[in-house]
């Protein structure tokens, strides 16, 4: 097995962008999670069509509709331009593809976590005087732990494979915004670089394993706290 | 504690409308499953919002639908103790008891948590995690969780139904000990008539969604006494038992018991069926019953084809079941002199 500088690169980068996208997701991911799970407003459901959509969407389409918005011409662009921000063809859009292919994933996994809490706890928390916000911070979070577990370890491994929206706004740079799979696609290309795209296909296999294996442990842990 | 109540809610399948004006330390709201019962307990506690009505708590506004009143749950200072306890499973038990406390503004911190863990014997589990706890300890931390908040009010639905008789006859105590020693008000939800008669000063009843009366427990029991298959519950707590060939004697009234399930030192709470007594008009000669209590009829009330007799002696009561027939023919009046025959087997220890 062996690794080129610019696969070390491309092995850094996919860990920098899946850590990014997943960490800016978070917080965004566990409020529209949280309304899902405990509000009913109008709309509600124009809302988890939207959230749902990149999950049923080609990467592609959503990579091309990102490159409207963000392009040098884009939607965004007299606002990107005014604030000296170019995002797309760097590192940065990759993390906007990941996040946004994998948003649907991790509110998914919250929200499921959020539901399956019992609602006499919530109650019980109102009557014992906690406002919303303490309730969120309180019951909430803390009970829906193993869903944002499951939702960033899955976010995060959906980051790692991450190719059709990434290749279109990120481009494929060696060394600036080439990230695993693009590599290996580049590698694929050429028929004598089978056992360099193989080399890269090891590590994928690898981090996809280490990822499980902490997201198993985790979970054990969490599991384990509360039978004490 | 004055309660103050007046609400309309359509579940679409089921309509709840009640109106009642309560007013006591412990009231008891008695129903059968599927009555209203936990539908008053949210409504109050402001977990459910009637489409009508208006709740007063102590002269306080709770909701009004007229003038637009809707206080939030946290701010009606109404405590709830859930039926399967609802503890908080991520915090310990000396988190989920302070809970509440912490969130009290101190003015309205009038209960000490060392007296009150103490008055639960709760003191050994504080660091435990709620999910090692038995079902009792559980209820227990819930009810110390609840009473810590310092409500106004304190509701309780049906705290005692997801535990088993033993349980739930050594949870009533403590119950009973906090609501006396702490003066917390409270509204106690249950099916069973025994608890009512053990916790409850006055008893709601409530049936198909509206409340169709208030009484004492001891009214509740005579009334439900045809349709129970045990009868009235007589409930005897006696102490100073001496253990006498093989059984274990009380004193009650002028008269001596008898029991087999007897406790030696300490006090002990029996129950007995009204259907568990006979009575005689003479004094049987030769009984195999090991009680025979010479007995004056305080009273005789009906209940259906029954008869209740409540019989007295040294100002202690008991209440015996007969039919009409047996009545007529014992000659049973207030006034007359009974033999109630009790079989040393029939007395069964609650606690």
């Amino acid at each position: 097995m062996q690794l080129t500088p610019e696969d070390i690169q491309a092995i850094r980068l996919s860990l920098q962008v899946g850590i990014v996208a997943t960490a800016c997701s978070l917080v965004p991911g566990f409020a529209v999670a949280w309304v899902l799970a405990f509000r009913e407003f109008r709309g509600k459901a124009l809302l988890e069509v939207l959230v749902s959509l990149p999950l049923t969407l080609p990467p592609v389409v959503i990579g091309f509709l990102l490159l409207l918005l963000l392009g040098r011409n884009g939607w965004a662009a007299p606002l990107l331009n005014t604030l000296g921000i170019q995002l797309i063809f760097t590192w940065k859009a990759a993390v906007i593809a990941s996040a946004t292919v994998g948003f649907p994933l991790l509110v998914r996994s919250i929200r499921l976590g959020m539901e399956s809490i019992d609602p006499s706890l919530i109650q019980a928390a109102q009557t014992l005087g906690a406002p919303w916000h303490d309730r969120l911070l309180t019951v909430v979070l803390p009970l829906s732990m193993r869903g944002i577990l499951a939702g960033s370890s899955l976010m995060f491994a959906r980051s790692l494979g991450e190719f059709g929206a990434t290749i279109i706004v990120a481009g494929n740079i060696p060394g600036l915004t080439q990230t695993i799979p693009l590599a290996i696609y580049d590698y694929a290309a050429s028929p004598a670089s089978t056992s360099m795209a193989l080399s890269l296909c090891l590590v994928s296999v690898a981090i996809s394993v280490v990822v499980l294996f902490l997201h198993e442990n985790l979970a054990s842990r969490l599991a384990g706290r509360r039978q004490r | 504690m004055k309660l103050r109540f007046e609400a309309e809610k359509d579940f679409g399948s089921f309509r709840f409308e009640a109106a009642t004006e309560v007013e006591g330390r412990t009231i008891g709201i008695f129903g059968q499953s599927g009555s209203g019962k936990s539908t008053l307990v949210h409504l109050v506690a402001g977990l459910l919002q009637p489409d009508r009505g208006e709740i007063f708590l102590d002269g306080d506004c709770l909701f009004s639908s007229s003038r637009g009143v809707n206080l939030s749950p946290r701010k009606r200072r109404v405590g709830l103790v859930f039926q399967h306890a609802a503890l908080f499973p991520h915090l310990s038990v000396r988190s989920n008891l302070l809970y509440g406390y912490r969130r009290t503004k101190s003015e309205h911190r009038r209960i000490d948590p060392g007296l009150l863990i103490d008055a639960l014997g709760l003191g050994g589990l504080m660091q435990r995690g709620v999910g090692t706890l038995s079902g009792g300890e559980k209820q227990r931390v819930a009810l110390g969780r609840a009473v810590l908040a310092n409500p106004r009010l304190l509701l309780m639905d049906e705290p005692l139904s997801a535990l088993d008789d033993t349980l739930r006859f050594q949870i009533i105590p403590y119950l009973k000990r906090v609501s006396e020693e702490f003066a917390v008000p409270a509204l106690f939800i249950s099916h069973s008539v025994i608890e009512m008669q053990l916790l409850a000063d006055r008893v709601l009843t409530i049936h198909g969604g509206t409340v169709t009366g208030e009484c004492s427990p001891d009214a509740l029991a005579r009334s439900a006494m045809a349709e129970n298959r045990r009868g009235y519950t007589n409930l005897l707590q006696l102490s100073g038992a001496s253990p006498e060939n093989g059984l274990f004697r009380y004193r009650w009234g002028e008269n001596c018991l008898q029991i087999s399930d007897g406790r030696n030192g300490g006090s002990a709470l029996y129950e007995l069926s009204s259907r568990d007594i006979i009575l005689f008009r003479n004094h049987p000669e030769a009984i195999s019953a090991r009680n025979l209590l010479e007995c004056r009829v305080a009273e005789r009330f009906a209940a259906d084809h029954r008869v209740g007799v409540v019989l007295e002696s040294g100002g202690r009561r008991l209440v015996a079941e007969i039919v009409r027939d047996a009545a007529e023919e014992l000659g049973v009046r207030e006034g007359a002199t009974v033999f109630a025959a009790i079989k040393a087997s029939s007395f069964r220890r609650l606690l």
